[in-house]
């Protein structure tokens, strides 16, 4: 099965992402109506789509019951995604966009006490569409990896060591494509994900391989299935940046290939050019602006945005010798969740903070140029 | 003047620091019958940094960068070569010579998670630094601490606070807070700002930049992050499988690279940050560093090897204006194709 992407194989039942949901916690409360949220159906991303969306958040909140209280790691976000399309969720820790990508198939640690409000519309092949927020355990365990599949930051952890990769690989092909030649479709799959001398590759071990090798693997476990979205949780960040730039490309060539829908978690946004059609970036559970990619590196319109832009450090050379370094540091750090202010959640941070930002949450609003949305009082005046 | 390297010494009077051939061999455990394999984390690397420059050293997983580091401080012992501080042989000095050493030599680390003790509050963690090294008389200790928690941007107050209080970025200042009690005049910075936020990525090296220049203080800067180190070095030193490729001023390394490692480096980056293809693509990945190639290292992954380079190894040749690169192609130059 193709939960091997994120636990061993060997564990077939599912329960131990997302059973914890079951065990420990009332049932998840989908589809309630959410008064709270200011964002309710207001919020879609991106431009309106003549083809219906593959997959449709809305106003998704996840919270996670801890000792020290509720902690709402998601609060409000909509997104949504086309086929074939990319998008990419930018933030810092804590900002809730792997929360965010998780919560589409429940993908949460055993033991953590997850609620999620709101919904996750998604398309099926035929055309009709499920929530999967409100998908029972057994029917969500049939989109996973089959409709869906993820590939993490640390493919080390995500294989089991005491399988060949192949074995592996087969083991996702058996549960998804019973009946086909698992042994030549496994080996293609590696051919595919860029390894060479896949036939011996496909008896090797996971601890024989290369971190970059390892991420290589996992694509091609999460391919097996043939999903129409593959959610990539920082897939590169843990390697080093020729192999990352090798996986950015093979991400973007299989994309295409398997004609499928990318969902790209990332912190750098640096990273987003070259994979993204459109971009939600996230601070501290929102979403607070979104946009077509081109638009948002052109004209950050949130100020959180064009600060992100900006921190990457820069060197000027002068011919005087004395370089200009452009060292731009946001102050402060993101909150914590649980200890979110009241008002605009950038607002302790930001460089155009007025009286006002802090009195009243602060609602995404539809900007001029077209597919673009903003959380931010102030964006008239800084646009 | 030249040392048996051949390389021109590019500062007088002696740099603050010198490595000369120091090549750092681990022995791995044997599998079966053959002979013990051995990794070879440095091969003959020479260096110097200058009082108050600041040496950027970049590589992948795998290129010694760290193992260099911490061989220059003496944390890690050299296989063979020789490490010289203000003039003097430390190679193998020990005991009260070694701990006397320490107060001019500190590091930075990249986790600030790991590296501040949690049982014990800031200032009293500051405070013992001053307690052991006697830097301070006990009277002005505090008074001291003070003065170093407020120099990195935190405050009196911070004192009695404890680690798990701060931030990332936070706790990393306290790091350095701890690394500047001796007053060194060399500092390695082994990866400092990785474990950040991309926010506050910029606060510390702008502290970093900074204090380096108000305390002239000498630093090797070690990050895989070629932005990071574009903006903090003076020089560049850039290491493959243990060996040095290219050694340049920062301009020149960046904007007119020499090597095809350096090339593929900067080229994966520019892809990053500007969309499109890269000019000079690596194919592959580092190889193993107990079973490097022969001749030239990099070959297995250069886009313009030719057959010599299996047979022959590159010397580290010197280019004029303190650029030195180790490749048997004398006709590369990047310096259009980045542009």
């Amino acid at each position: 099965m193709c939960l091997n992407a994120i636990g061993s194989p060997d564990e077939d039942d599912g329960s131990m992402m997302a059973g914890a949901l079951h065990q420990n916690g009332p049932p998840v409360i989908a589809g309630t109506p959410y008064t709270t949220s200011p964002d309710r159906g207001a919020d879609r991303t991106g431009l309106p789509s003549s083809t219906p969306s593959l997959l449709e958040i809305e106003a998704l909140r996840t919270e996670f019951l801890t000792a020290s209280g509720v902690l709402p790691a998601v609060d409000g976000v909509s997104l949504t995604l086309s086929s074939g399309e990319t998008l990419a969720v930018v933030g810092e820790s804590g900002s809730g966009k792997s929360v965010t990508a998780l919560s589409i198939l429940r993908l949460f640690n055993r033991g953590d006490r997850a609620h999620m409000h709101g919904a996750i519309r998604w398309r099926l092949a035929d055309g009709s569409t499920i929530d999967l927020a409100q998908l029972a355990e057994p029917a969500l365990r049939s989109i996973r990896g089959r409709e869906i599949a993820v590939i993490f930051q640390d493919p080390g952890a995500s294989l089991d060591p005491v399988f060949t990769v192949g074995a592996q690989i087969r083991e996702a092909l058996r549960r998804h494509r019973p009946g086909e030649d698992a042994e030549r479709i496994a080996v293609e799959l590696l051919r595919d994900v860029g390894i060479a001398d896949p036939e011996r590759r496909v008896a090797a071990y996971p601890h024989q391989l290369s971190g970059g090798m390892r991420q290589r693997v996992m694509i091609a476990i999460a391919l097996a299935c043939r999903p129409r979205l593959l959610i990539a949780d920082e897939p590169t960040t843990a390697l080093d940046v020729t192999i990352q730039a090798q996986i950015m490309r093979l991400l973007a060539d299989l994309k295409r290939k398997y004609g499928m829908a990318l969902l790209f978690i990332t912190h750098d946004l640096g990273l987003v050019a070259e994979i993204a059609d459109r971009v939600a970036v996230m601070y501290a559970g929102q979403v607070v602006e979104s946009g077509p990619v081109d638009q948002l590196l052109k004209q950050a319109l949130h100020p959180y945005t064009r600060a992100l832009l900006e921190c990457r450090p820069k060197r000027h050379y002068r011919d005087s010798g004395e370089d200009e370094r452009v060292l731009l540091p946001i102050p402060g750090a993101p909150p914590r969740p649980g200890s979110i202010e009241r008002g605009c959640r950038f607002a302790a941070r930001c460089a155009y903070r007025e009286a006002r930002c802090t009195l009243d949450p602060v609602d995404l609003e539809l900007a001029q140029a077209p597919g673009v949305q903003v959380r931010c009082l102030r964006w008239r005046e800084l646009g | 003047m030249m040392d048996s390297m051949g390389l021109p010494t590019p500062h007088e009077p002696p740099p603050l620091l010198a490595l000369r051939k120091v090549s750092r061999h681990f022995r791995l455990p044997r599998e079966g019958w053959a002979a013990a394999p051995v990794l070879r984390a440095l091969e003959s690397v020479s260096l110097e940094i200058a009082a108050g420059e600041v040496l950027g050293l970049v590589g992948e997983s795998g290129s010694g960068k760290s193992t260099l580091g911490r061989v220059a401080l003496r944390l890690i012992e050299p296989t063979s070569g020789t490490i010289e501080f203000e003039g003097a042989d430390i190679t193998t000095r020990t005991g009260r010579g070694l701990r006397e050493l320490r107060a001019r030599m500190q590091m930075v680390f990249q986790d600030p998670y790991a590296s501040l003790n949690p049982k014990r509050r800031v200032g009293d963690a500051l405070d013992e630094v001053l307690k052991l090294h006697g830097l301070s008389a006990p009277a002005n200790r505090s008074e001291r601490v003070v003065k170093l928690l407020e120099q990195v941007g935190l405050s009196a107050d911070d004192r009695s606070r404890w680690p798990r209080e701060f931030s990332g970025g936070q706790r990393q200042r306290i790091a350095i807070a701890r690394a500047l009690a001796v007053r060194p005049r060399l500092l390695v910075a082994d990866e400092p700002v990785s474990a950040l936020d991309v926010s506050v990525q910029a606060g510390i090296l702008a502290l970093l930049r900074s204090l380096q220049s108000e305390l002239n203080l000498a630093m090797l800067f070690i990050s895989h992050d070629l932005g990071v180190v574009e903006v903090m070095a003076d020089r560049v030193m850039v290491l493959y499988l243990g060996r040095v490729m290219e050694v340049a001023p920062t301009r020149a390394l960046y904007t007119a690279p020499r090597h095809p490692y350096t090339a593929g480096l900067l080229a994966a980056v520019a892809r990053a940050e500007r969309g499109g293809r890269p000019s000079v693509v690596l194919r592959e990945e580092i190889p193993s560093p107990a079973d490097p190639p022969s001749g030239c290292v990099f070959r297995t992954r250069c886009p313009f090897v030719q057959e010599r380079c299996a047979i022959e190894t590159p010397r580290l040749e010197d280019l004029g204006g303190g650029h030195l690169r180790a490749c048997l192609r004398k006709d590369l130059d990047f310096g259009s194709s980045l542009s």
